[in-house]
């Protein structure tokens, strides 16, 4: 028999739910096969099993519960905590019987058949609400099916909202959003921010992009994105503070290597792959890997290891229209690169007015480890790569 | 397609084989001289002889253990018990042999017999000879055991169990002998561990097999006059079960009853809706009723016989229940 855990990953993870079972109750399972998904405070990820056997599930799906619960048994769970204690055969004519209580119903429990429960599930339906029309009350096909129609003819029913509804609605955070809060909380309470912008030309970078993503073909996209993590990376080696964490009142800690979260938005929120060692890491195979990790995150298919460890981190709201923004520094990172829009604007070159692609640039930057010229410079650093990118490919 | 009796279908299909191979041979009580309790071999000792309908001793024991030897050595015995009841004393042999040959000789010698008789109630012949023995059979590796309802794969399920090189527990039912229906001609054979389902409907799956299968069809019937339909699906082979075919079809009507003749406890309807939970257990929108026979001997008296096994009336009754 082998237990199935619900995995720690990460030191701030406490619980983790059950998105979804890959397999089924009594299935069958190989080791290696995936077994569930599972959601956790950064990512979904999906738990394999390490032997092979039948399944015994013992969380279901939605259910979020502590770090270390066992989730699922293979090769069934242990005898006796299956199997109520057994009990002596009853003597022959009519023992007086013991007086239990008849078993209460667990508040919140609903009598509904598997099939009803299926499709409360598939149409979103609280199974509470439903009023159950089988034998003793058991919700039904029909009746999750009645609750359906009547819900979607509803609003033409009733126009206005009935006078005890409030106007207002509490929608539960999501356990990714609750992460998201911690997070930035922690950050804006903690680490001092200051911010330093710059404009960067960017018409020769979109030049070579041009040139290279003409040279790939169909297959493999280069995207101004990757030249600015690019950039990003050689900057940061050169200015090492941003790319460090505090330790404490007296020490910080310089990484050696550059691993760059990348801000990726999802329906649900925030995901920050990391691109690791992003400074030594010739632009194609960054190019590569930054659009394996946005992709996996968006479909949320992402390994634990592609998550965690960034030292420094790019947002990118370029294509959202977005000329300037400030985002807020991942702890315990030391710096986050804010990057909008590129935008057609007159520029003075040598004393004439020209039209050129800018773009902005905004560091925030953890005022314990650097000063305003500490940021400035590495800023200057960036424009100056990416108006040069052919430095970018040696 | 011709018309023909359970009992006709029975007797072709014997002597289609007999004709096409020589070492089919036919051994039992009473089936040579007599022309057979149910009259299925009848005309059969004239047609190939002595040496090919051979009347045995009364000992099942004896010429059962004899059909499993003649079988080890390369002929196709087909044995007659006078009913299933009768083989009890026969169970050593077909359990301990041979069910267990091929296994024990790892695969060097096959035991290609059939062993066919009457099984089940419903006529009158009391506790020790109305009992069903599907899933005693049926419970041991190393058998195949069918029940056919129809004439149809009367004729289709002995032709493959003649052909079969395992040991096929073929259980006919007294009361069907003379039921008639249409037979397909030449070659007809039903593959074993394939139901079938023989009456589509959308609301409520109802598995049987053997004499069940009529009832339930005549309930069909019944229901369908309020627009109730019923998907009936007849199992013909309990080993190997193709609950597969059962489960696709509570899949599509998320209700399900099964019908057996014989008692509830481990009997056969147990073993399916165990399959059907397992296998669909999020479409079902009611749990799976069973109709089985009373857990009591077989009454002798008419009245008492009646209640004690299903009919209609009760068969209706669960599909009702199933439905709510």
């Amino acid at each position: 028999m082998a237990e199935v855990i619900m995995p720690k990953m990460g030191d701030a993870m406490t619980e983790g739910k059950v998105v979804a079972w890959r397999k089924r109750e009594g299935e069958r399972v190989q080791a290696g096969e995936v077994l569930a998904e599972i959601e956790t405070d950064k990512v979904n990820v999906e738990i394999e099993a390490e032997a092979s056997g039948t399944l015994h599930i013992t969380v279901p799906e939605g259910q979020a519960v502590p770090v270390g619960t066992v989730i699922a048994y293979i090769n069934g769970p242990p005898a006796r905590a299956a199997a109520p204690t057994p009990q002596a055969p009853s003597p022959a004519p009519a023992a007086p019987k013991p007086e239990v209580p008849p078993a209460e119903e667990p508040a919140g429990r609903v009598k509904a058949s598997p099939l009803a429960r299926k499709l409360a599930a598939e149409h979103g339906v609280d199974l509470l609400e439903v009023k159950g029309t089988g034998p003793g009350g058991r919700v039904v096909e029909r009746d999750v099916l009645a609750w359906v129609e009547e819900r979607a003819a509803q609003p033409a029913a009733r126009p206005a909202p009935s006078p005890a509804e409030p106007d207002y609605e509490d929608v539960p955070l999501s356990r990714m959003r609750q992460a998201i809060a911690r997070v930035v909380v922690q950050s804006k309470q903690q680490i001092p921010h200051f911010y330093v912008t710059t404009e960067v030309d960017v018409g020769r970078a979109l030049e070579l992009r041009a040139q290279v993503q003409e040279a790939f073909g169909e297959d493999e996209r280069l995207s101004v994105n990757d030249l600015i993590l690019k950039a990003t990376a050689l900057a940061l080696r050169r200015f090492p503070d941003l790319n460090s964490q505090v330790l404490d009142d007296q020490t910080v800690r310089r990484h050696r290597r550059v691993h760059l979260g990348i801000m990726v938005a999802t329906p649900d929120g925030l995901v920050v792959p990391v691109l690791r060692d992003a400074d030594r890491m010739p632009l194609r195979e960054l190019a590569r890997e930054a659009r394996r990790l946005v992709e996996g995150a968006r479909a949320k298919r992402l390994r634990q290891e592609d998550t965690t460890g960034a030292t420094f981190s790019v947002s990118n709201l370029g294509m959202y229209d977005v000329t300037h923004f400030v985002a807020i520094i991942q702890p315990p990172q030391a710096g986050i690169l804010a990057v909008g829009r590129a935008q057609e604007r007159p520029v003075v070159r040598e004393g004439q007015v020209v039209v050129r692609p800018v773009l902005q640039l905004t560091v925030s930057a953890d005022h314990r480890v650097t000063d305003g010229v500490g940021a400035a410079e590495f800023l200057a650093e960036v424009k100056r790569l990416l108006e040069n990118p052919l430095l970018l490919l040696l | 397609m011709p018309e023909m009796t359970y009992r006709e279908a029975l007797r072709s299909t014997l002597v289609e084989e007999m004709d096409r191979d020589p070492s089919v041979v036919l051994l039992g009580e009473d089936i040579g001289l007599y022309q057979g309790t149910f009259r299925v071999t009848e005309g059969l000792l004239e047609r190939y002889g002595p040496k090919r309908v051979v009347d045995t001793p009364i000992s099942e024991l004896g010429f059962i253990g004899a059909g499993i030897g003649m079988a080890m050595l390369g002929l196709r015995p087909v044995v007659e018990v006078m009913t299933w009841n009768f083989s009890l004393p026969a169970a050593d042999q077909i359990l301990q042999n041979a069910a267990k040959v091929r296994y024990f000789s790892g695969g060097q010698v096959s035991v290609p017999l059939v062993i066919r008789g009457p099984n089940g109630a419903g006529v009158q012949l009391s506790a020790q000879h109305s009992q069903s023995f599907e899933s005693f059979y049926g419970h041991f590796p190393g058998l195949r055991v069918v029940a056919p309802a129809t004439p149809a794969d009367a004729k289709g399920l002995l032709r493959t169990a003649i052909r079969s090189s395992d040991p096929v527990i073929f259980l006919e039912h007294a009361a069907l002998y003379g039921v008639k229906g249409p037979v397909p001609d030449g070659d007809h054979a039903v593959p074993f561990g394939q139901a079938a389902v023989v009456r589509p409907g959308r609301h409520v799956t109802v598995v049987a097999y053997s004499r069940m299968l009529h009832l339930v069809l005549a309930v069909a019937d019944r229901l369908a006059a309020e627009g109730i339909e019923c998907e009936v699906v007849d199992l013909r082979s309990l080993r190997p079960l193709d609950v597969d075919t059962v489960a696709a079809s509570v899949r599509r009507t998320h209700r399900a009853v099964v019908v057996q003749e014989q008692w509830p406890l481990f009997g056969a309807a147990a073993e399916i809706a165990s399959g059907i939970y397992e296998r669909c257990f999020d479409d079902l929108d009611a749990p799976v009723e069973r109709v089985t026979g009373e857990d009591v001997p077989a009454p002798y008296a008419r009245n008492l016989e009646r209640l004690a096994f299903p009919d209609e009336d009760r068969i209706e009754q669960a599909v009702r229940r199933g439905l709510a």
